[in-house]
């Protein structure tokens, strides 16, 4: 491909902490042949270097926590024909959205010696609370392979395949033991969308909910199948609400638990 | 493995093989070109994989399997075989959880397509149980007898050689009997294993279901069965008989889950079943995939695998304008009347060949034996509301 007809890439990061953007660098047997197809016009985690926009595709990390982030988000949707936001932070607020369910400036105080020069808002959110996302990528980090499969649909012009069902069906496809039924461990697979290739439960973990909510939101069912394996209320909204705690359904389960709404 | 077997005919006593003779036999097959896969214990569950010799079989093990519950347990005997279905099924053998299907290239103007199917291994599959070789009977239905038959089903299914065990402990989610489909194999094995442990001689009690189950038993020293080891094994099966975890009445089943569709259960399962999709991937009769395209990322040529799917996923029934059936409870009617029902329809046998597996594997214990039970019951209860 001719450096003019090479789609032109943006990586843009907002309140986050590298991690999506270092799954890109992390695709270290794939990187050269990537950086080969595509013109990387704007990443300052790898380069200094700046293209002007727009870009044909923008991958967008992080979460928006301050006005400034409101604008700038705007200004990357202008310059951009396909926006993909990428990680937990893009898709659902991060981990950073525990603040909302407390009062940022208590928080503030807490943390900084000057929480005065602190102009933050009360909430982070995902991109798609503020522009049109065209893809969502999950995880807490990205899978590499997801952002691969995307790169590489766009790249043939074909409709990027990302999953929205159970990380069990992945779990099942690998063969794993289910630890959930076979060791009592608990475990999110069955409410957390697939894409980080069953990871925990290949390694005899319960899945963590890095991806997020999948498709199917009947939490409240597992919410009580996990309390039969002797988690307590107070773990049960904590599993919830980790980096993807501000999603829809995830909120609504720990909501639920924590006003005491699901029994057996 | 040869599909038919007259149950009528008088069978042949068969033989007596001792511990030693079980691993001459698994040499035999070694030594006839066969990959044998047999059970063993790993990550605290019976699986089936490529076995050696009798060491490594899940000796003295036991299960314990509830609705939504695996154990492992220790026997206080030396049973090679003493448990029952272990939670992953044969099927990823015959029909694994994905296959190539083919790598397309463009070359100058034209396209490539390698579609050149990977090379098989002939299968021994050693202490497969009655439901299980019902499954495979299933599956087989599927994927062979058709217009168009599925050529790597075949190819891995062709030359595939059958050491049924008969079953000596049921699990608490177990219900073959009422299927029929057990808990002794009567047809579709080469060799059948009936493992006598107690007492002063451990020993299996063999009988041949085909040619080569017979050519293969003449390579291995064992002993001609004598009345008493057949009445012992006859035992073996009887105590299993009585012992079965669950039952399900399928005298009516077909005719009442179809004159039941709106009934008000579908919305209680529904309302616990979390479509997460295990009791299909676990069901060794479930067969449905989809077709997942990738590119490579230097050449760009495309390659086509063929992938498990599960009925329990929104985009199994998205098509054009939308996914038709949204609802849970609607995909779990989907699937037991697919199961129960339908299935006769289109194939002209049951789906469910009554292994428990989607019961013990279902995270939140939905068991399809009391579903179907609970209908039953109150089946001429009137009904109301809408699914979709
Ligand atoms: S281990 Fe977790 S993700 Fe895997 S099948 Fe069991 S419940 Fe699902
Ligand atoms: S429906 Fe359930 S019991 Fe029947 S064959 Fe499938 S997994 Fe076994
Ligand atoms: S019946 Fe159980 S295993 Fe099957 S989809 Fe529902 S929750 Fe999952």
């Amino acid at each position: 491909m001719s450096e003019a007809t090479k789609p032109k890439l943006a990586v843009w990061k907002f309140s986050s902490c590298d991690g999506c953007q270092l799954s890109l660098l992390d695709c270290e047997d794939e990187l050269l042949q990537v950086v080969g197809a595509v013109e990387v016009s704007y990443f300052l985690e790898a380069s200094s270097a700046i293209a002007e926009g727009p870009y044909d595709v923008s991958l967008v990390e992080g979460s928006i926590t301050t006005e400034h982030d409101i604008e700038r988000i705007k200004e990357v949707r202008r310059l951009s024909g396909i926006l993909v936001s990428i990680g937990a932070c893009a898709t659902a607020g991060g981990i950073q959205a525990l603040r909302n369910f407390a009062d940022v400036r208590e928080y503030t105080s807490t943390v900084y010696a000057h929480p005065e020069f602190i102009s933050t808002l009360k909430t982070s959110t995902g991109i798609a609370d503020h522009v049109k996302v065209d893809l969502e990528l999950r995880g807490c980090p990205i899978d590499r392979h997801q952002l691969l499969e995307v790169v590489t649909a766009l790249l043939s012009g074909r409709k990027p395949r990302v999953p929205t069902h159970a990380v069990c069906v992945e779990c099942k496809k690998r063969g794993n033991v289910c630890v959930l039924t076979e060791h009592g461990t608990p475990c999110l697979g069955p409410v957390t969308q697939t894409g980080c290739g069953a990871l925990c439960p290949s390694f005899n973990r319960g899945c963590y909910g890095c991806f997020g909510p999948a498709e199917n939101t009947n939490i409240d069912s597992l919410t009580s199948a996990l309390r039969a394996t002797g988690m307590q209320d107070r773990d049960l909204v904590r599993v919830f609400r980790t980096f993807n705690a501000w999603s829809p359904a995830f909120r609504a389960a720990g909501e639920k638990v924590a006003a005491g709404g699901v029994t057996q | 493995m040869t599909p038919t077997a007259d149950p009528t005919q008088k069978r042949p006593l068969g033989g007596v093989l001792s511990v030693e003779g079980l691993d001459a036999l698994l040499r035999q097959l070694q030594d006839r070109g066969y990959l044998v896969i047999g059970p063993i214990v790993q990550d605290g569950a019976v699986t089936y994989e490529p076995i050696a010799s009798h060491q490594d079989l899940p000796r003295g093990t036991g299960d314990e399997q509830r609705p939504g519950m695996y154990r492992l347990r220790r026997r206080d005997d030396d049973a090679f075989f003493g448990y029952a279905s272990a939670p992953a099924s044969w099927k990823r053998y015959l029909f694994p959880a994905r296959s190539p299907l083919f790598r397309a290239e463009r070359s100058e103007g034209s396209i490539q397509v390698d579609d050149t199917p990977p090379v098989q291994p002939r299968y021994a599959f050693v202490g497969v149980r009655s439901c299980e070789l019902a499954a495979i009977a299933i599956q087989n239905r599927v994927f062979l007898d058709s217009n168009h038959p599925d050529s790597t089903y075949a190819a891995r299914s062709k030359d595939l050689f059958v050491v049924a065990v008969s079953c000596s402990d049921p699990a608490g989610t177990c219900f073959c009997q009422s299927m029929g489909t057990g808990p002794e194999a009567q047809a579709m094995f080469d060799l059948r294993l009936t493992e006598l442990v107690g007492g002063s001689e451990h020993r299996f009690v063999v009988t041949p279901g085909s040619p080569a189950g017979e050519q293969v038993l003449a390579a291995v020293p064992h002993r001609p069965a004598t009345p008493a080891d057949v009445t012992a094994a006859t035992e073996v099966t009887q105590r299993a008989k009585e012992r079965m975890g669950r039952s399900m009445d399928v005298t009516d089943v077909h005719d009442l889950l179809l004159r039941n569709r709106e009934h008000p259960r579908w919305k209680d399962v529904g309302s616990r079943c979390l479509a997460c999709g295990n009791c299909t991937f676990a069901c060794p009769t479930c067969f449905c995939s989809d077709s997942e395209d990738a590119n490579e990322l230097g050449t760009g040529a495309a390659v086509r695998t063929r992938a498990w799917a599960s009925c329990f996923g929104l985009d199994y029934s998205s098509m054009h304008g939308g996914t038709i059936r949204t609802t849970i409870p609607g995909r779990y009617r989907q699937w037991m009347t697919h199961k129960l029902a339908t299935w006769f329809d289109q194939f002209g046998t049951s789906g469910c060949a009554g292994c428990g597996r989607c019961i013990t594997m279902c995270p939140v214990g939905i068991d399809i034996t009391e579903e179907v039970k609970m209908i039953q019951e109150s089946d001429r209860v009137k009904t109301t509301g809408e699914m979709q």
